[in-house]
């Protein structure tokens, strides 16, 4: 996974996504200078990493970013995580009401 | 961030050592769901057409009334649309804590999971959000440094840990 994040390209990648999800390759590649092949390239390392995933949609392929293996690395690493998320909970409500 | 730069559909992935249908039931059992994420005891009638509903477990509940919120029976709604234990489930969901919410009405949720040679497994959820901006919001973690939790990427995260390890973030 860090192999995958550090490249600058794919990072530019996933900050597309990260803007606005669900795009296709064509989407994505025009804000790059670069082919489509070298896009595609990026795509499938980012996929490995299990960073993206992909889903068809009638005829086109939508790339999704996937947060998961970055928030897997977050929650076994920061400290203090049991006490966040019990106050997360309790607080839940209240702060949803808050947020309209 | 704000709604409007969320696309409709959100989608998650985790990879978990443990077997299909432990997998299964973390999402399906009462008894596992109020052991991670969000907590909260899930019930699903496994049928096209039967109810889907989650009730808050107990430590949540008396955590809320401790700061005066009564909740409801029932926080989220929802109706089965496919059950094919162990390996897809789809539903619509409906989160009634919150007025906003409730009243965006039902997106749907699938959860699929795939067996990967090794003892592994995938657990792909794929949120369609479409009238629902504000669960959306929820959902994506967005609003965690407010409180209200890191959504589906940490929920599956939590799954991750309870099944492969015996503990949730929690305990």
């Amino acid at each position: 996974m860090f192999k995958a994040l550090a490249d600058p390209t794919r990072r530019l990648l996933l900050d597309q996504l990260f803007e606005r999800d669900g795009r296709t390759l064509t989407e994505l590649e025009s804000g790059l200078d670069m082919t489509r092949f070298g896009v595609m390239k990026h795509l499938g390392v980012l996929e490995d990493a299990g960073l993206i995933i992909t889903r068809k949609s009638g005829r086109e392929k939508l790339h999704f970013l996937n947060p998961v293996p970055i928030r897997l690395i977050h929650d076994r690493w920061i400290d203090k995580y049991t006490e966040r998320q019990i106050s997360a909970l309790a607080d839940l409500k209240t702060k949803l009401e808050g947020t309209t | 961030m704000s709604a409007t730069t969320l696309s409709t559909t959100q989608v998650y992935r985790v990879y978990i050592k443990a077997t299909a249908e432990a997998i299964w039931t973390a999402i399906t059992d009462p008894d596992w769901t109020d052991r991670y994420g969000y907590t909260g005891r899930a019930h699903y009638e496994l049928r096209p057409g039967g109810r889907y509903w989650v009730n808050p477990g107990a430590e949540f509940r008396a955590e809320a009334e401790r700061r005066g919120n009564i909740l409801a029976d029932v926080i989220i709604d929802g109706e089965v649309l496919e059950a094919d234990p162990p390996r897809k489930l789809v539903t619509t969901f409906r989160m009634l804590m919150d007025e906003q919410m409730a009243a965006e009405g039902f997106s749907r949720i699938t959860h699929e999971i795939k067996e990967i040679p090794g003892g592994v497994c995938s657990l792909t959820v794929t949120h369609e959000l479409e009238n629902t901006p504000t669960l959306a919001l929820l959902v994506s973690g967005a609003q965690e440094e407010y409180g209200a939790g890191g959504g589906h990427a940490w929920v599956l995260s939590d799954i991750k840990s309870l099944l492969e390890t015996g503990k949730s973030f929690a305990t």
